[in-house]
């Protein structure tokens, strides 16, 4: 499976991704954000930091860059496309996910492990997954999502919640949840769900000797939903 | 010609700075403060000199770029 990293002036997530795509087999390039076309890839990603210094509004500067074209083009005519953190911020500012990020409730960054559910099975990211709540890690300040009322129904109504924050246990309430985003959402999908977006961090979870290894199986379950 | 606008988070958007604010200004004895909601503020110098033209410009530049329309609004001043 062919992927490309998109690097923006900020990203520091970027190398983390590739290290963690390659030792699972995916076959990854590194695309810098001012390039017009992206090589012939089956998934894009959009790397966690803090691209253009989260001037104007995280993500919005970056999803204004060159490539964005070609990654639009790309996720309409049906590609894998996951937005991580940052990603995430530039994937709503382009409009290809409903709503934004905002800054955390309690104004304060979080950097921690957390656990998620997996909401959503019916997509190649998470088909088959053997696990439904997942610990992964989160770092940022702005990730309280917000949508409209209408819109969060019709994320509701189409299943388009990917990940929510959640205690161990699986368990959605207001004290698992990091940053008061609405409904505890850390992740969700555009209507055709083959373009994810969501704050925590797999690739920082590939390694027993790192804090676990649930980011291992996210990206071998799209490998495996990929064959 | 310079435009300016403002930019807002629409009523009802929490806006945790703001609360912040307000209740620093309340500790610090401006107890008759209800309510802060902060924003931003934009200069913005165009060549052109019909004003009706630049603002018109400028105008679909915060609906492009300057506001994001799911949380903020913006005014033209």
């Amino acid at each position: 499976m062919r992927s490309s990293v998109i690097i923006f002036p900020g990203s520091n997530c970027d190398r983390d991704m590739d290290v963690a795509l390659k030792k699972f087999g995916f076959k990854n390039q590194m695309v810098w954000h001012n390039d017009l076309s992206i090589p012939k890839s089956d998934l894009i990603v959009l790397p966690g930091g803090f691209s253009y210094g989260d001037y104007l509004r995280c993500g919005s500067i970056a999803s204004k860059s060159k490539i964005i074209k070609s990654v639009i083009d790309f996720a309409n005519s049906g590609g894998l496309v996951l937005g991580i953190c940052n990603g995430f911020q530039i994937l709503t500012e382009t409009g290809l996910l409903k709503g934004i990020l905002q800054q955390n409730k309690f104004l304060n960054f979080i950097c921690s492990n957390v656990f998620v559910k997996v909401k959503d099975k019916q997509n190649k990211y998470f088909k088959d997954l053997k696990k439904d709540v997942l610990e992964l890690h989160i770092a940022h300040n702005e990730g309280n999502y917000f949508c409209s009322d209408d819109e969060l129904k019709s994320l509701e109504d189409n299943n388009q919640i990917a990940v929510t924050y959640c205690g161990d246990d699986g368990t959605e309430n207001e004290t698992t949840n990091p940053n008061g985003a609405i409904k505890n959402i850390a992740g969700i999908f555009n209507n055709n769900k083959n373009v994810l977006g969501m704050m925590p961090h797999p690739e920082r979870m590939i390694d027993k000797y790192l804090s676990g290894e649930d980011g291992s199986l996210f990206f071998k379950n799209i490998l495996d939903n990929f064959k | 010609m310079k435009i300016k606008v403002i930019v807002t988070l629409k009523n009802g958007v929490l806006d945790p700075q703001g609360k912040a604010i307000q209740q620093t200004l309340n500790g610090m004895n401006f107890g008759n403060v209800e309510d802060v909601r902060q924003g931003k503020y934009f200069e913005i110098e165009v060549k052109e000199k019909d004003e009706k033209k630049a603002k018109s410009l400028v105008d679909d530049m915060c609906k492009k770029l300057l506001a994001n329309l799911v949380i903020e609004d913006y005014k033209i001043v």
